[in-house]
């Protein structure tokens, strides 16, 4: 009898073109994503070398991290380096014969958002991209992780990765998310517990009711902040909902090979009785809506409780960490979460840039106001995602309500396009890091859901959605 | 790749968790399109102030330690951002070795490539060794890094000795390129492609 394996080692198994005696692999890689920020070195390092894309149909190229939001971006990007990089992008896909979608492109969106959008992103499939939030794609069962530029460069020339399988961990949520608790508040709480080095080494599958109840959209939301707690992949095993949502689009399987291909993507679960290296588990039940309050997405706080006082955690280490982030964020001990005022309000990211984020920001913000000197962005993850909040009039629930409604793209998630935070500005966010200064130089970040955020953008506080 | 066999430099501490990419390169310095020339940014925030004057208190600012080859990190060293432009910067400015009692698994690959040593060590043994950096204005001497040994010789003689994945130890001492050794296998690779493509043809 064969040992049960996990979900895990049977998409890295069916991946090993070939392994050394020290574990070292040779791992086949089927979808690789690139943009403009982390390919530029690769491209040249092919060309220096003279080598070529092993297969460039299994590479797409989308801009999305220097793109600027505002209505005016495909006439004029004022920055001379954002657009030097930009102009690389599509000359380096012409000359090595990639896909590419260009900002002009209904399309064009992050990089995170499309893959699943167009039905690139499949269950079984290894996918990797130079960029962290690689692990969004996991969550229609794809072993997806962030890489480095030489490893695209590698990928590139080889269509493989040289690397050692990671441990298995299980994060396991019985229950049922109670209203106004979103796959957001859940990924937080579940950093806050095991910190942002607790999946390093190890490959996360989320198991439970809570995943299996969670929308897609929900699903990529978890998968996508999985690297926030170290793990460089998260997973949740393909099911019907995942069939559904694939069904059609443009990339996905058609014909027989669609029905060959969910003959396939039905084996791929952990099988009963296998082992994991590590496991947490998390009751859905109780759970509340979540902020982070420092400068590390571990610093997550259901938005009832108080900033905490550093002398409060035993780790000696913690404390300095914790005085410093206080510090930086411009916050007392004691002070309640939900007494926290806000200068802007951002909504977007690969982290929650769906229409099923839309639309939870939307239904909290119609009929009523943004608050007077709060500046709030909207940004679609997509130029598809857009398309569909408008044909829900949603765009125009933002707009009466007083919000931006921008052109899709990273924005006010890493500081790198014009939707930056001024020193000492205070953003709730649904993006995924509250680093210092990760959305400007001096800017303070507190991570909340689409539906916390926009009931911050009402009050001008961190806001009880639930209350509101 | 330079090879890296051993090394004798001033180490510098900079005992803080939870170090992340950000905060090793902010973003607004990756609109580069090349490898080189991120040093003089490489830890901007905590570097400079906000008129972009050094700041004093900074290790890497005072004059004892401008010239590390090395440096001790706290728990999680390089979480967050994939960004090669991290150890781009680092090793730009002069840094070879990093030692902590974690990193960040992106990071870890990242380094490698670009010919920094990434040692991990108990928390214990590297608050020994970050003892012995120094600290205030004063560097504690030249700390030398052995690779063909796996060893770590103090200011004051005491060696610590640490493990090293082999394929990642040979790749080092040899300063290989991965690219070449993987293209070896172009017919390994070949195989699998038509193994995939009759057992799972929806794939290409």
């Amino acid at each position: 009898m064969t040992q049960p394996t996990t979900l895990y080692d049977k998409l890295w198994n069916s991946h090993v073109v070939s392994v050394d005696q020290g574990g070292t692999a040779v791992l086949y890689i089927d979808l690789h994503l690139v943009h403009e920020v982390t390919s530029p070195q690769a491209f040249e390092g092919l060309r220096a070398a003279g080598r070529k894309v092993h297969a460039p149909q299994k590479t797409f190229a989308v801009p999305d991290h220097n793109v600027p939001t505002t209505a005016d971006r495909l006439q004029v990007i004022k920055d001379p380096e954002g657009r030097l990089q930009l102009e690389m992008l599509e000359s380096n896909c012409r000359d090595f014969g990639v896909p590419y979608v260009p900002i002009s492109d209904i399309r064009q969106g992050i990089v995170h958002i499309i893959g699943p959008e167009q039905g690139l992103t499949q269950p079984g499939k290894t996918i990797v991209c130079g960029d962290s939030h690689t692990s969004t794609h996991g969550a229609l069962g794809a072993l997806a992780f962030g890489i480095g530029t030489s490893e695209v460069e590698h990928v590139l020339a080889t269509q493989t990765l040289v690397m050692k399988k990671a441990k298995n961990m299980r994060v396991v949520v019985d229950g049922k998310l109670p209203p106004g608790v979103t796959a957001k508040d859940l990924v937080l709480a579940i950093i806050g517990k095991m910190g942002t080095g607790g999946g390093t080494g190890h490959v996360i599958e989320y198991v439970g009711e809570a995943f299996t109840n969670m929308s897609m959209e929900g699903r990529m939301t978890v998968c996508n902040m999985t690297i926030e707690g170290g793990a460089r992949a998260g997973l949740v095993a393909p099911d019907d909902k995942t069939f559904e949502y694939l069904k059609g689009r443009p990339y996905a399987p058609k014909g027989v090979l669609w029905e060959q291909a969910v003959a396939y993507w039905k084996t791929l679960k952990s099988d009963e009785g296998a082992q994991f290296d590590k496991e947490v588990h998390l009751l859905a039940d109780d759970l509340v809506p979540y902020v982070t309050w420092g400068t590390s997405p571990e610093d997550a706080l259901p938005i009832t409780a108080k900033v905490p006082d550093p002398k409060s955690f035993a780790d000696p280490a913690k404390e300095v960490a914790a005085a410093r982030s206080l510090d930086y964020m411009a916050l007392t001990p004691g002070t309640p979460l939900d007494q926290i005022k806000v200068d802007k309000v951002f909504i977007g990211s690969c982290t929650n840039g769906r229409i099923e984020d839309m639309r939870a920001a939307a239904e909290v913000m119609k009929g009523r106001k943004v608050a007077k000197g709060v500046g709030v962005l909207v940004v679609p993850g997509s130029g598809l995602v857009k398309h569909q909040a408008e044909e829900e009039g949603l765009d125009q629930i933002f707009i009466d309500a007083g919000a931006e409604w921008r052109e899709p793209g990273c924005s006010m998630c890493l500081g790198m396009n014009p939707d930056i935070l001024k020193a000492g500005e205070r953003c709730a966010s649904t993006s995924n890091r509250n680093f210092e200064g990760r959305q400007g130089i001096g800017g303070r970040t507190h991570l909340v859901s689409p539906a916390m955020a926009a009931a911050a953008a009402i009050t001008g506080h961190l806001t009880d959605v639930r209350k509101l | 790749m330079e090879k890296f066999k051993t090394l004798k430099a001033v180490a510098a501490p900079l005992p803080l968790v939870n170090v992340d990419t950000d905060m090793i390169i902010p973003a607004r310095f990756l609109k580069t399109i090349k490898r080189t020339g991120l040093g003089k940014s490489a830890f901007y925030a905590m570097r400079y102030d906000e008129r972009g004057n050094e700041r004093p208190d900074f290790i890497l600012n005072k004059d004892a330690y401008r010239h590390s080859k090395i440096l001790i990190a706290g728990d999680n060293f390089g979480c967050g951002s994939s960004r090669e432009h991290a150890p781009w910067a680092m090793a730009d400015f002069g840094l070879r070795c990093v030692i902590a009692p974690s990193f960040a698994d992106i990071f870890y690959g990242n380094s490698f490539k670009n010919g920094i040593l990434c040692i991990v060590l108990p928390q214990a043994e590297v608050d020994k060794l970050s003892a012995l950096a120094g600290s205030g204005n004063t560097a504690g001497g030249e700390f030398t890094v052995d690779l063909e040994k796996l060893t770590i010789t103090a200011p004051d003689g005491s060696v610590t000795s640490f493990t090293l994945d082999g394929t990642k130890r040979h790749n080092m001492l040899e300063g290989l390129d991965d690219i070449g050794i993987t293209l070896k296998s172009v017919d390994a690779i070949a195989a699998f492609e038509q193994k995939q493509h009759r057992e799972q043809p929806w794939l290409s």
